[in-house]
């Protein structure tokens, strides 16, 4: 495929980067690399600063101070014009006076490249867009139009390519069938991919790394599966699918293991588990990783595994998996997921039940009863 | 009920519509007519003297030819200038944004007896003679308003991330202005100098007071009224209204075709794809 | 203030705005025509108000500060403004009447007629304005159709139309119709039509989910349209002096042939001041709701 690349990319650096509108940071002192040849998602809620970052990366947007760097080569006072970097735009912005040949040609016939239509049909080739080269853009389904920006920004053979909640505009199912395809690209091409989006599913399924933002921030960097499983902020583990989280504090500690005090509950979390420093403990737990049992079963939990005993208020089938939520004698709610492999009763409404889960996916963040709500309001309203 | 009522708005719709247009089809029909005595105001006897001999009044056609020349002058001045201050208020940050709104705006709601009136004491005060370049200055002062209204309306429709992208593919602000900004940009210009070629072209109360000896086509209008108006002036308005027609309809179609070609469904241009 | 920041994707629509020279630049040929043939004649038309005859030479003035020419000039002419500002009222209020129908129409229920309907909406405007209301003498003749049809029901006080002060109004509300239309068709277009489905299936009647839903979010355009129909139709004496007789004269009538025929450039001056500061107060009363960004 020509649109592959034999020159060597370079990571992505940003340092101490910070974009202030009047006396609100809209990123703050944000350093971060992203490696070269990666797909790297930025993931945060609207108006996190992601979209912003993105936007300074492009040069469309100057930083208040910070430096912006490809390899060795600081691109921050280059305009946007001059980088060796493309978008693809929120809603494409495709040219509406232009065919889809001449979208895709604009950067070479800008750059005064030679051989361009030899270059456009290629990469149109690769998107699987060559029968339309002479159609408007508002002559394309969302799909089309949404590869046709991908090739557009990608035939300038960018050392980095930003996208901007590409797939924002198309609904669900095609959504899926254009992640994998912008992966099959991104594996193509080699090219790094920053990708920034609000959805944390689209973020899981097609980066390799993701990091997750928050008031102007980066909460939590990593793989995917790093982050899901052990998330390290009240934030990432609410933002980042669900977690069930118990305020509590440090009781002691055998070997490995640190008990935790939460309402009269006793609880135990591995110590390579948590990340919080002082004696105040949130006990975390993922609603697919805990068993639930009807309270006369208690005495089939496995020891060491933490345990707690509820009332089931909700009980709702969803075909994969059932849900429950279960209300504990303390009055909170525990989300419960179940696979639906088991033959036979689940629970119903009001059954007493015990719910269990091993110490293995259990984790320990920072914080108290305040972060807790104060998150929670912060999410129920942003997201 | 509900369809009666629905109906009801349509047919309403339809005949305000024909209100609008009932004096031009007096005009249209008076062209065809010989009429009985000097005034051409009832019908009389059908003719087509006037089309075949539309100079045949002395000063009819001369007006004609004035009103164009003056319109065109004032179309190109007042639509450059017009457009510079749309792209002023839509794309810069400048002091004193509400003095210059309130000083475009003032214009379009200003009476023309007032502005007529101002402008010739302007005029008067300095001495200065009164012929077609008065009634070009006036003509572009009443105009330019307008034409920044209208341009700056498709500025503002225009999505700001087309000319960032284009910024981001490499187009310098002079390239992103050539094959970008400007073609998207275009057609609303083109509406604009219609606009501001129609305005001038018909203007009769600010050019009768600018105008001092100069007969445009209106002000031949407004003298011949009192003696009895040629039939030709008849036939003239009509091929100018039939011209306009004529050019507005046909980017209307255009503009239509285009639109209805993309109302294929997506799924057929889906289908006509090689899949992997 | 987080709601403005660009930093999601819908907000930063906002069009980028630059602070530069070049502004200025754009702005300055355009706005010094403007200053100097339409700002600066007011000052003029302001000292000519004033301005005092010199004894026995007609149409000459001197500079001067006889501010009686005001109280002079509405003493005489007073019965021309009022007139004016009654016909120009009746003609907005009927053309409000007539226009809200069809801008309701294209904006929900002209489907793919809008673009058509808009254009025929303008369109009578490449006509010529002159003729147009010369037309009217045609139609309003007293031997045709609509007089005849009025005076066979007995409502027509002098048994005629032409050369009366119904045929001048008639004349005005046809005239400025469009910028009635257009104003109003702008504001209804914004209305989400589903504000009025929802308002339906809570159980609002068609009257009340107009008068408590279209009509108030039509505001704008009511109050744009009645501002672009009344000032023009205050101003024009076409109307009055094509259709009406010579009792039927409005103020701008009386400007006209006192600066063009008779030469009384004071009076003139003072009238047009007069007429300009009680549009000025309309105009302003108008930015105090809307603000100044909406008017262009």
């Amino acid at each position: 495929m020509s649109a592959s690349r034999g020159r060597n990319v370079e990571d992505l650096n940003l340092r101490n980067l910070t974009k202030k509108f009047g006396d609100v940071a809209a990123v703050d002192d944000l350093t971060l690399t992203v490696p070269a040849g990666s797909f790297f998602a930025l993931l945060g809620a609207s108006g996190c600063g992601k979209t912003t970052t993105l936007r300074m990366v492009a040069g469309l947007e100057e930083p208040t101070s910070g430096t912006i760097a490809i390899g060795d080569q600081d691109i921050t006072r280059l305009r946007a014009f001059q980088r060796p970097v493309n978008t693809v735009f929120q809603s494409y912005a495709l040219f509406p006076h232009l065919d889809i040949f001449e979208n895709v040609a604009f950067g070479l016939r800008r750059r005064k490249v030679k051989n361009v239509d030899q270059k456009v049909n290629a990469m149109l080739e690769l998107v699987e867009l060559g029968p339309m080269a002479r159609r408007k853009p508002s002559q394309l389904s969302g799909g089309q139009q949404q590869r046709v920006a991908v090739a557009r920004a990608l035939i300038n053979e960018p050392d980095v390519l930003l996208l901007d909640e590409p797939l924002g505009a198309l609904d669900l199912k095609l959504r899926r069938q254009m992640q994998i395809e912008l992966k099959r690209i991104q594996m193509e091409v080699g090219t790094t991919f920053v990708h920034v989006t609000h959805d944390q599913e689209e973020a899981m399924t097609m980066a390799d790394t993701v990091a997750v933002m928050n008031k102007g921030r980066i909460e939590q960097m990593g793989h995917p599966a790093d982050i899901y499983e052990l998330p390290q902020t009240v934030f990432v583990a609410n933002f980042l699918g669900q977690s069930n989280l118990f305020a509590g504090s440090r009781t002691g500690q055998s070997g490995e293991v640190i008990m935790v005090d939460s309402h009269g509950m006793k609880f135990s979390v591995l110590a390579s588990r948590n990340s919080a420093m002082s004696d105040e403990i949130i006990i975390g737990i993922r609603p697919e990783k805990i068993v639930v049992r009807d309270l006369v079963d208690q005495d089939a939990v496995p020891a060491g595994h933490n345990a707690l005993e509820g009332r089931v208020t909700d009980v709702s089938y969803t075909g994969v998996s059932t849900q429950y939520v279960v209300e504990t004698l303390w009055g909170q709610d525990v989300t419960v997921f179940e696979q639906n492999v088991i033959v036979g009763d689940r629970c119903d409404v009001g059954d007493p039940v015990i719910l269990h889960w091993s110490p293995e996916h259990t984790f320990g963040l920072a914080g108290g009863e305040t972060l807790l709500h104060k998150t929670a309001q912060v999410l129920a309203a942003g997201v | 009920m509900r369809w009666i009522r629905q109906r009801l708005l349509g047919v309403i719709a339809v005949l305000v519509l024909v209100y609008l247009f009932i004096p031009i089809a007096v005009v249209a029909v008076l062209s065809f007519n010989k009429p009985d005595g000097k005034y051409n105001i009832s019908w009389n006897q059908f003719s087509i003297d006037a089309w075949t001999n539309l100079c045949g009044v002395p000063g009819v056609c001369g007006s004609f030819m004035v009103s164009i020349r003056i319109g065109v002058i004032t179309t190109i001045v007042a639509t450059i200038l017009g457009t510079m201050i749309a792209f002023a208020l839509v794309r810069y940050r400048f002091r004193g944004r509400s003095t210059t709104n309130l000083l475009i705006f003032l214009p379009m709601t200003t009476p023309e007896v007032v502005m007529g009136a101002s402008l010739l004491a302007l005029f008067l005060n300095l001495r200065f003679p009164l012929g077609e370049t008065t009634i070009i200055i006036a003509h572009i002062m009443f105009t330019i308003s307008f034409i920044v209204v209208t341009v700056k309306a498709r500025l503002q429709g225009m999505d700001p991330r087309l000319e960032e992208a284009a910024r981001d593919l490499y187009a310098g602000p002079r390239a992103t202005f050539r094959y970008v900004t400007f073609p998207l940009v275009a057609p609303g210009i083109a509406g604009a100098a219609l606009l501001g070629f129609s305005l001038s072209f018909d203007d009769f109360i600010i050019s009768f007071f600018n105008a001092g000896t100069v007969v445009t086509f209106p002000i031949y209008i407004w003298g011949a009224a009192q003696r009895g108006i040629p039939v030709q002036v008849n036939a003239l308005a009509t091929m100018v209204f039939l011209a306009a027609m004529v050019i507005v309809l046909t980017t209307q179609v255009v503009s239509y075709r285009r639109r209805k070609a993309l109302q294929l469904p997506p799924q057929a241009l889906e289908a006509a794809l090689p899949r992997s | 203030m987080v709601a403005l920041l660009p930093s999601t994707g819908a907000k930063a629509q906002v069009s980028p705005q630059k602070r530069s020279r070049t502004g200025y630049f754009l702005l300055l040929p355009g706005m010094t025509w403007l200053a100097i043939f339409f700002a600066i004649p007011f000052v003029t038309l302001f000292l000519t108000s004033l301005q005092a005859p010199v004894a026995g030479e007609s149409g000459q003035y001197v500079p001067a500060f006889q501010v009686s020419n005001y109280p002079d000039a509405l003493m005489e002419y007073w019965p021309q403004f009022l007139k004016s500002f009654i016909y120009a009222g009746i003609a907005t209020a009927l053309a409000l009447l007539i226009a809200y129908p069809l801008a309701y129409f294209i904006a929900f229920k002209a489907g793919r007629w809008r673009a058509l309907m808009l254009v025929l909406v303008i369109a009578p405007s490449f006509a010529s304005f002159l003729l147009r209301t010369y037309a009217w003498k045609t139609i309003l003749a007293d031997e045709g159709f609509i007089t005849s049809f009025f005076n066979a029901l007995h409502l027509l006080p002098d048994d005629r139309i032409l050369n009366t002060s119904i045929a001048v109004i008639a004349g005005l509300t046809y005239n400025f119709l469009p910028f009635m239309i257009l104003p109003l068709y702008a504001a209804l277009e914004k209305v989400d039509p589903r504000l009025i489905e929802a308002s339906n299936d809570l159980y609002a009647s068609a009257f009340t989910t107009f008068r408590k839903v279209t009509w108030p979010l039509s505001l704008p355009g009511v109050v744009a349209g009645t501002l672009l129909t009344f000032i023009p139709a205050t101003g024009d004496y076409i109307n009055a002096e094509l259709l009406g007789s010579t009792q039927d004269r409005m103020i701008g009538n009386i400007i006209q042939t006192n600066f063009i025929e008779f030469r009384d450039y004071p009076t003139a001056s003072a009238l047009s001041f007069v007429l300009m500061a009680v549009i000025l107060v309309l105009v302003f009363t108008y930015i105090r709701r809307a603000g100044t960004e909406d008017l262009v």
